[in-house]
């Protein structure tokens, strides 16, 4: 038998050379990048020149520097606030879709438009939208006497924290709700027949028997949704670039400032690093949090 | 033609004709220095060939009248030249690495310090530079402040800056009682005051603007605060600043509502629908007016003007500009023809020529260009005229590299004029929190 043959014959080493693509792939375009991230935290490098090991620095100075501190309290509310919002919508949304309504297709292809079209795009329609002289919102409110004069959406901090969050929320919600309305579809009729014999309400059936069977699904949907809100930068970028006063900047957005037209690569990859820890907590917390919870409810996992 | 043509070839010989030849020529008009300097010219590598990274165009004009110098520079030499372009915040970067890896483009046309970041990475050009400052009136002070940073040696070629003037409307001003655009912050800021009394407002960018926000530094200097001393200790947090942030302060109220929230584009867009009065760009809302099919951006054209920033307190012109250097790399394989190549740009017939095609958007770093013909066909092209030689570097009055490159990228300057012109923080509050945050950039 040649080694050709052998190795066609051996299900280990076929199975590892099938790997190897994905694997490469890995290894070269996500576990290198994160590993040298990682490691220009630890460094003073500049935008082109190799630093040299600086050990905590870059992650002691972050700590106590404003603007840091600053962007992680927006990072926090800006992921709470959307996230919250994105899963309330989210659900009811699923739940409309999930019932037999007339062109239900079509119904649902239109709510995954956002999610479709490019970030940078839907950014630049609501930069328009929250301009400070040319907001169409703002014109109607005073085309209809509602207000007097046009509405800072981005020039007041609060005022940008909340629009930035909706324009979030906005792209994000068919993302939520399709993958909800897709664990829907999963839930078997009978378990709906069966309470409603037994004379369960609508909120019980959903308390009882909805909310349990997707909750899997939740878990792993809110965690994607959670992850991307986090380390948002597109959005930001071209609303705000991380203004006004700083209100905006999100972490990621942070990171690249520092990083790139700084050209302080060492600081920028301390701070993108620095993400890591919550993003791991938010996966922890949305993923086992919610697990548990399905287990508890009788579910077979 | 010929008569050009002509010239041309003598130039190439690079001896005594040179001079006789560009007297002929239209060059001789504008630089009549000209005469009695002896040439100097590099003799190209054979074979060499020539990469060119450069900003790309602001205005259509620019691109076109340097690509036009680029052929002629080809047809004469015979060196091929290929330029890139891409957008003046990518160079950095692309820059950066290309001087530390030791490949890419032989040279790079970029912004502010960034020959500053790896002066020993760029080829010394102090013969070239000697040459064209004879030659053509002299280095207005800033390009020897960006390139010359020890006094003696020339780490890269001036190109001039894209300059940012105060652009107003003349019936708004004159309706607010203003027949002449004030001169110093006094005026400026009673002349703000009148306008919003009278409805139409000014505004300037305070958001993370990366262009647009450069008024702040003006503000600051104006009133003799600075980042950085001469040795570069952070002394941001000073009595001169506090006065140039209570003056802020005044401004701000009179600034339609939503500058906090402006970006680069936000005061372009508002300033041609007629929404303000007074705003700080570059030559671009005129250039785009002016040269628009619509009536109404036409009438808007006409109405307009620009003036050069008011003079404050400390008595001189304090005002901040795009600056654009041009940087040979010295691992290129072809210094002599990179040499000539920005030699021959630089030259009169050719700056002349890119300086009107860009339709005054780029303002020249050696003095003798001050009499092209672009800054007074039109008058109201004249104030960007002046923009190079008020030019100040945005980490004045210290030494440029990472710490004046990384403090501007963080909008510490543009952040405190905005955290005290809105009141959410003190005058005092805001120069402390820029004084901790510039000492870290300047390493305390």
């Amino acid at each position: 038998m040649t080694l050709l043959e052998r190795l066609q014959n051996s299900r280990n080493a076929l199975g590892l050379l099938f790997m190897l693509p994905a694997a490469v792939l890995l290894l070269l375009f996500l576990t290198y990048p994160l590993g040298l991230g990682t490691w220009l935290g630890f460094t003073d490098a500049k935008i082109g020149r190799a630093g040299e090991w600086v050990g905590l620095d870059n992650f002691s100075f972050l700590i106590g520097d404003s603007v840091t501190q600053l962007a992680l309290f927006n990072t926090l509310i800006y992921t709470f606030v959307a996230s919250v919002i994105k899963f309330a919508l989210g659900l009811w949304l699923a739940l409309l879709l999930n019932r037999n309504l007339p062109y239900k297709s079509f119904f649902r292809a239109v709510v995954l438009l956002p999610w479709i079209v490019p970030t940078a795009l839907s950014a630049i329609a609501f930069w328009w939208i929250y301009d400070a002289q040319f907001s169409v919102i703002s014109w109607v409110l005073t085309r209809l006497g509602l207000i007097s004069s046009y509405i800072d959406f981005l020039g007041e901090p609060w005022h940008a924290r909340l629009s930035t969050i909706a324009a979030n929320v906005w792209r994000g919600v068919p993302f939520v709700a399709i993958s909800l309305l897709a664990g829907l579809q999963t839930i078997s009729p009978s378990f709906y027949e069966a309470s409603a014999i037994d004379g369960a309400t609508a909120w019980q059936q959903f308390r009882h028997v909805t909310l349990p069977l997707l909750s899997p699904i939740i878990a792993v949907v809110m965690t994607f949704s959670v992850l991307f809100t986090f380390t948002d930068f597109q959005l930001i970028y071209v609303l705000t670039r991380g203004g006004p006063l700083n209100a905006t900047h999100l972490m990621a957005t942070l990171a690249f400032q520092r990083a790139i037209p700084g050209g302080a690569l060492g600081e920028g990859a301390a701070l993108a690093t620095l993400m890591v820890p919550f993003l791991l907590a938010a996966i922890m917390f949305s993923y086992f949090g919610l697990q548990r919870q399905a287990w508890q409810q009788g579910s077979d996992r | 033609m010929t008569k050009e043509h002509f010239d041309r070839r003598r130039f190439l010989e690079g001896t005594a004709g040179v001079a006789a030849g560009t007297a002929l020529s239209g060059a001789s008009v504008w630089a009549p220095a000209v005469h009695a300097q002896s040439a100097l010219s590099f003799k190209p590598e054979p074979g060499a060939k020539l990469r060119v990274l450069r900003w790309s165009r602001f205005v259509q004009g620019d691109i076109d009248a340097y690509m036009a110098n680029v052929k002629r520079f080809t047809e004469k030499t015979g060196v091929e030249v290929r330029v890139d372009n891409e957008g003046w915040e990518d160079v950095r970067p692309k820059a950066a690495v290309a001087a530390n890896t030791g490949a890419g483009p032989d040279i790079i046309l970029s912004t502010n310090d960034d020959a500053n970041l790896y002066p020993e990475k760029l080829l010394d050009v102090t013969d070239l530079c000697d040459y064209l400052g004879k030659k053509y009136g002299g280095w207005y002070p800033a390009g020897e402040a960006y390139l010359k940073p020890d006094g003696k040696r020339w780490i890269g070629v001036p190109l001039g800056c894209a300059g940012a003037m105060m652009v107003y409307r003349e019936s708004m001003i004159k309706a607010a009682g203003f027949d002449t655009f004030p001169k110093d912050t006094d005026g400026f800021l009673r002349m703000f005051k009148a306008l919003k009394d009278k409805g139409t407002p000014g505004g300037m960018a305070l958001g993370n603007a990366t262009g647009d926000s450069g008024w702040t530094h003006w503000l600051m200097w104006a009133f003799g605060g600075s980042i950085v001393d001469a040795n570069n200790r952070v002394v941001i947090d000073s009595i001169e600043t506090y006065r140039a942030l209570e003056y802020a302060r005044e401004l701000y109220p009179t600034f339609v509502p939503g500058t906090l929230s402006w970006l680069d584009p936000n005061n372009n867009k508002a300033f041609l629908d007629g929404q303000i009065s007074v705003t700080n760009n570059g030559i671009s809302i005129y250039y785009a007016a002016k040269n628009s099919p619509d009536p109404k951006l036409k009438e808007i054209a006409a109405d307009m003007n620009h003036a050069t920033f008011p003079v404050g307190p400390v008595g001189k012109p304090t005002e901040y500009h795009l600056f654009f250097n041009q940087m040979i790399m010295k691992y290129t394989k072809y210094p002599q023809a990179a040499k000539e190549f920005l030699r021959f740009m630089m030259e009169a017939d050719q700056f002349n020529a890119w300086i009107a095609g860009g339709g005054g958007y780029v303002s020249q770093p050696l003095r003798a260009y001050a009499s092209n013909p672009i800054w007074t066909s039109d008058p109201k092209n004249t104030p960007y005229r002046d923009a190079f030689a008020n030019l100040r570097p945005a980490g004045y009055a210290g030494k440029l590299g990472y710490a004046s490159a990384g403090a501007l990228a963080d909008f510490i300057v543009a952040n405190m004029v905005a955290e005290a012109a809105s009141g959410s923080k003190s005058p005092k509050e805001a120069a402390e929190r820029a004084q901790k945050r510039a000492e870290r950039y300047y390493k305390v």
